[in-house]
């Protein structure tokens, strides 16, 4: 958090567009900071290219829509009576395996948890964890969807959003 | 539940029954059995009792017969005498003195005799020559007149003194005494009268008579001859009743039986001979016959107990303490018996109610997670949705509206996760984690979470580690982080001025310095090159009351200066910064490391009242305190009990209107000495925290700051980055700021770090001002090669000096432009310091970028996997469909052509020969069919193939072993093996590295494969 000027001069467009890349910064500086998202991501920014400009976009919704299908699924299998833990557990492998690969490092440290409580066929350890699991996944879709967000005002403005990376 | 119940009832009744009815029994058959033994032992003592009675008796009995035998034989002794005498005709010898002489001195021999007397046989005829030889008349025995005229009379002629009455009484005049006299003359021998009352004495007595004959008689002789020769009669009195009873009194117990004897010559009417009281004949009589010569008459002795039987006391309690013995015996097993019952029946009653509390606890951490669920779902969307809306146009007002809401938002859902985590410990569900991370970091990023709080209220906020801290440590990461946000979190929320200063330190050297530690190292000794010459002194002493970090008193000193300083030296002491980086010596050998931490404040504290009850749940200092300051008051009890599970204590001083300092412990594991942190880094995705740039290593650094607590924090974060630090503490015009001018120009410093209030309220910003004026006096003092600058301008310098950088916790838009004017052109760092930020200033002021390198390599990393893989066609199988996108997104950009199938079968219809892919990235966990399996059957499908064609044509040999690798989330030695034994040809870590891609996928593009 230097203090680094941007004392744009001009008002109207540039501004804005000034405004919303700081927005943006802001919000991916808050994402890294709080441990939400690692390097993975910046992994997927950098695949993102004039061949496929909407991929980053595409991988998050895809994701935000997997994960909760996947929630749905281990919801389910978990009030089942008795609870099928081989089930969980592969619903709980395909959760990890997404959420590592969109760098959501939180989720996916959470799942690790879950899995573990899965081994040990700890019901109501799966209950807590799946309900941790479900917080950080809902906590990283709330981010990530502000920064869709906020990348399409950037490209509304005319703008290209910048590369996430660890740096500050 | 009322039938389960019931039945519960009637089988504890029946059991009841059961040993009830056992017990009675038992109760009845020692009742038996104490009865039994009481009669046998009553019969025995009566048995006993009949012995003793018999032998007493019996001993009695033969004891008055020999007594009454000896006297009868003495008197037949005397008989005999006497009828040798009447023989001899000297009976004239015997006068009544020498009777009576003879008879007094042989009185002993007749023991039961009270005397003897001799009467003549005096025939009526003889009578007067008879009375006139003796001088009196014979007289009638009872009324003592004139004997009446009879045919014979026998009046005793001698008698003991005794019974000397007799003298001159006719014998034959009482009734017994004749028919005796008759009897013993007839027989010739000794006879007895029945018992009667004597003469004088009145006792009951018998009378024993021998008759003394004349002539020598032959055995045979006849009655008639007997009676012709006799000459007189002798006779004694037996005074039974005296003399018996003295005899018998001679025996032992005599007082416990009454003795009787009877004569029972008439069976019909037995004669009472001796005997106070009647004995009649029963059972409880004893009955021994007597013998006392005179077969005529019959005589027998009775004896019973005086007293009737005692109640046999012995027999009485012996049999009732059996009864009693059995009784309790009984008693005691049926009460156990009873008491095990009932305790098995609230044992169970217990279990029954641990499950439904089980249940219970089960059901409400259950309801608790779905209904925190419930509740953070659609707050995430609320959230969400405010965060957008404070992203669009909004006026002051409305920004405003939506920050509060976003706060209370925010509010909500950590209350909700604190009830959670409450859930959690209560039901001890709470696991800690074991895994690598880095603790800078974590304290880094709670660092930034709170820095524009902080900011906001211009309080400082600072963390301190100790160097001899590991940087990796093994332990649950999100947890720690978790309690040093509730405790910074919890200063902030009560701090209004001052300073929140997080200090770990490792709990040995702690404990060292808290023991008053006799370390007496010299302080030149430990820091770097610092100058604190004695001609400093400080510039502003107003702020300077307390050595704290930001000059506010607090509740404990332990991060005062002066405890820093000797924590500081201790550990400088024994740390040896020599050693290789990564290998830390401890002094106890294991891998355990003990954390001190500290979170101090300079807030409101906490009232003394309340400071016992700071960390049970719900609880703050009072009600109003929520109103004023927010929060529920679970933040701490939960950070106490994660302290307590990382086996740690957590305390607090506090002290109210200065400020509270929270401690605990913890105890986290070390990593290896072997394992490298660079590796860890690099493989393990846990750490993702990158080390810190290294292209600061080896520049030095001059920090201003009048506060040696907080120019020690300056130094702790620089040091991370590799700078090495000297420190001015104080500034005096001309020494100091003169060396260090010295020093900067002479020796390469790079970069000198002013704090905004190095010695008082913005004083700091004049810094470079000073350090001017002071560098330039000097300089035209020593006259050395400078001399020309003597006026130099301030640009000047400050293009000459290092890089200025101000640090401040916040800056006004004046106090930018003052520090600018001032010569802090460079940079100016924000508080609180962090180590990434530090650094980014840094390079920003510097102009160092030592990510451009990386990022080049990185370029041409992605350019040779571009020229491996360019125009590949590659199948990516993976059923997860984000992974499977990300996968083919990242071969798509090194040119591939990727082609995705979701599943393993779907996998072995596409790659089923002749196919045209390359190569195959494979997933290795999926449903149905996991990646191993697909590749078997895929290698299977490929050997038929290649059989197939190499059997029809032999012309052009074409690959058809495609390269299969798998894709991977846990990169381990064993599945790499299961990898190889499958038929796969390598492995790729999920997610995609591009240098590990690139080694992977090199081996088959470069070889040949193609």
């Amino acid at each position: 958090m230097g203090k680094c000027d941007e004392n744009g001069s001009g008002m109207g467009e540039a501004m804005q567009l000034a405004a919303a890349k700081q927005r943006y910064a802001e919000h991916m500086d808050s994402l890294r900071a709080e441990g939400l998202l690692d390097d993975q991501f910046s992994e997927l920014q950098q695949l993102q290219d004039e061949s496929s400009p909407d991929f980053v976009e595409e991988v998050v919704l895809l994701f935000i829509q997997d994960s909760g299908r996947i929630i749905k699924n281990l919801t389910e299998s978990l009030e089942q009576k008795p609870v099928n833990f081989k089930q969980v557990d592969a619903h709980v492998h395909q959760f990890k395996g997404s959420s590592s690969s969109i760098g959501a490092q939180r989720v996916k440290a959470v799942c690790i948890k879950l899995r573990m409580c899965c081994n040990r066929q700890d019901q109501l350890g799966c209950l807590f964890a799946l309900e941790h699991v479900t917080r950080e996944f809902e906590v990283i879709k709330g981010k990530l969807q502000t920064m869709l967000e906020l990348e399409k005002q950037i490209v509304a403005l005319g703008g290209t959003p910048p590369p996430f990376t660890d740096k500050l | 539940m009322n039938a389960q119940m019931a039945g519960g009832g009637g089988d504890s009744l029946w059991f009841e029954h059961w040993h009830t009815k056992l017990f009675i029994l038992w109760v009845f058959f020692m009742a038996l059995v104490s009865l039994s033994v009481y009669l046998q032992m009553n019969a025995e003592m009566l048995v006993r009792r009949r012995d003793t009675l018999k032998t007493m008796c019996e001993g009695r009995a033969r004891m008055l017969e020999n007594q009454f035998l000896a006297s009868m034989n003495h008197v037949r002794a005397l008989t005999a005498l006497f009828t040798t005498l009447h023989i001899s005709k000297q009976i004239a010898m015997f006068n009544q003195e020498t009777f009576s002489q003879y008879a007094e001195s042989t009185a002993f021999e007749r023991p039961l005799m009270s005397g003897v007397a001799y009467a003549d046989r005096v025939l009526h005829e003889d009578r007067e020559s008879f009375e006139m030889s003796h001088g009196w008349t014979i007289k009638e025995m009872f009324s003592k007149e004139k004997q009446q005229v009879f045919e014979e009379y026998a009046p005793a002629t001698m008698s003991q003194d005794t019974v000397s009455y007799l003298t001159s009484l006719d014998m034959m005049s009482g009734q017994e005494d004749r028919e005796n006299i008759l009897r013993a003359r007839a027989s010739g021998k000794g006879a007895l009268t029945n018992p009667f009352r004597l003469l004088e004495s009145k006792h009951l007595g018998v009378v024993f008579t021998f008759a003394v004959y004349s002539i020598h008689l032959p055995p045979d002789a006849t009655p008639d001859e007997r009676v012709k020769a006799t000459a007189g009669y002798l006779g004694g009195a037996f005074d039974v009743e005296t003399l018996v009873e003295n005899l018998l009194h001679g025996f032992p117990g005599s007082e416990m039986i009454a003795v009787n004897v009877y004569d029972i010559t008439n069976e019909l009417c037995p004669l009472v001979m001796y005997g106070h009281t009647n004995v009649s004949k029963s059972e409880n009589t004893y009955v021994s016959s007597l013998d006392f010569g005179d077969p005529q008459r019959k005589h027998e002795m009775r004896c019973r107990y005086n007293e009737d039987a005692l109640p046999p006391w012995t027999a009485i309690s012996t049999s009732v303490g059996i009864f009693v013995i059995g009784f309790l015996v009984g008693h005691m097993l049926h009460a156990s018996r009873n008491r095990i019952d009932k305790v098995e029946e609230n044992c169970r009653m217990f279990k029954e109610l641990k499950v439904l509390a089980d249940e219970a606890s089960v059901a409400k951490s259950q309801f608790l997670a779905t209904v925190s669920h419930e509740i953070r779902t659609p707050m995430n969307g609320v959230l969400g949705m405010l965060q957008m809306l404070m992203d669009t146009r909004l006026d002051a007002t409305q920004q405003d509206y939506a920050r509060t809401a976003q706060a209370s938002g925010k509010a909500l859902i950590t209350l909700i996760n604190e009830v959670l985590d409450q859930a959690k410990i209560e039901s001890g569900r709470l696991e800690l984690e074991a895994v690598p991370f880095d603790l800078c970091a974590i304290l880094d990023d709670v660092l930034s979470l709170f820095s524009g709080k902080s900011r906001d209220e211009g309080i400082e906020l600072a963390v301190y580690i100790s160097e001899k801290v590991p940087s990796i440590l093994i332990g649950d990461p999100g947890r720690f982080r978790q309690i040093i946000i509730n405790l910074v979190g919890n200063s902030i929320k009560f701090t209004e001025r001052g300073h929140i200063f997080v200090c770990v330190h490792l709990s040995e050297d702690m404990e060292m310095v808290m023991e008053g530690s006799d370390y007496s190292g010299d302080d030149d000794d430990y820091s770097d090159w610092e100058v604190d010459g004695p001609g400093c002194v400080p510039l502003d002493m107003k702020c300077n009351q307390f050595n704290t970090l930001s000059g506010y008193e607090t509740a404990d000193d332990r991060n005062s200066w002066e405890t820093f300083e000797l924590l500081l030296a201790q550990e400088q002491h024994s740390y040896n910064p020599d050693h290789d980086d990564h290998h830390w010596n401890f002094s106890d050998g294991n891998d355990v490391v003990n954390l001190v931490v500290s979170v101090e404040d300079t807030g409101v504290g906490i009232p003394l009242h309340v400071q016992e009850r700071v960390f049970t749940p719900f609880m703050q200092a009072d009600s109003s305190t929520s109103r004023t300051y927010g929060g529920t008051g679970i933040g701490l009890s939960i950070s106490k009990c994660l302290v307590e599970l990382m086996s740690g204590k957590m305390r607090f001083v506090s002290r109210p209107k200065i400020g509270s300092t929270f401690t605990f412990t913890a105890k986290f594991q070390q990593m290896h000495n072997s394992v490298h942190e660079s590796m860890l880094r690099n493989t393990n995705s846990v750490l993702q925290v990158r080390l810190l740039p290294t292209c600061f290593q080896g520049m030095q650094a001059l920090v201003v700051d009048g506060r040696p607590v907080r120019s020690e924090v300056t130094r702790h974060h620089l040091r991370r980055l590799g700078v090495q630090v000297m420190l001015i503490l104080s500034l005096s015009q001309s020494e100091c700021s003169a060396a260090a001018f010295h020093s900067t120009v002479g020796g390469g410093i790079d970069m000198i770090l002013v704090d905004k209030d190095a010695w008082g309220a913005g004083t700091g910003i004049r810094f470079p001002h000073m350090l001017c004026q002071s560098a330039s006096e000097h300089l035209r003092q020593r006259n050395k090669y400078f001399a020309s600058s003597v006026g130099l301008s301030h640009g000047f310098i400050a293009a000459r000096l290092p890089k200025m950088m101000l640090v401040a916790t916040s800056m006004t838009d004046n106090e930018h432009k003052l520090a600018r004017e001032n010569g802090f052109t460079d940079s100016v760092v924000i508080k609180p310091l962090r180590a990434s930020m530090l650094s980014a200033c840094l390079q920003q002021a510097l102009g160092v970028w030592n990510r451009r390198d990386q990022g080049r390599e990185l370029r041409e990393g992605s350019r040779s996997l571009h020229k491996l893989l360019s125009g590949k066609r590659v199948l990516v199988v993976d059923d997860n469909p984000v992974n499977r996108r990300v996968a083919e997104g990242a071969l798509l950009k090194y040119g591939a052509q990727v082609e995705c199938v979701n599943s393993g079968r779907a996998a072995i219809v596409k790659l089923k020969p002749p196919h045209n892919f390359d190569a195959c990235f494979m997933d290795v966990q999926m449903p149905e069919m996991d990646g191993f399996e697909a590749t078997e059957i895929i290698r299977k499908a490929e050997m038929e193939a290649s059989e197939c064609m190499s059997g029809g044509i032999l012309t052009k040999y074409h690959p058809v072993r495609i390269p299969i690798l798998a894709m991977t989330a846990d990169v381990i030695q064993a599945t790499q093996a299961e990898c190889l034994l499958c038929g796969m040809d390598g492995y790729v870590a999920k997610p995609f590295e591009e240098q590990q891609l690139y080694n992977a996928v090199a081996h088959f593009f470069e070889a040949g494969y193609v």
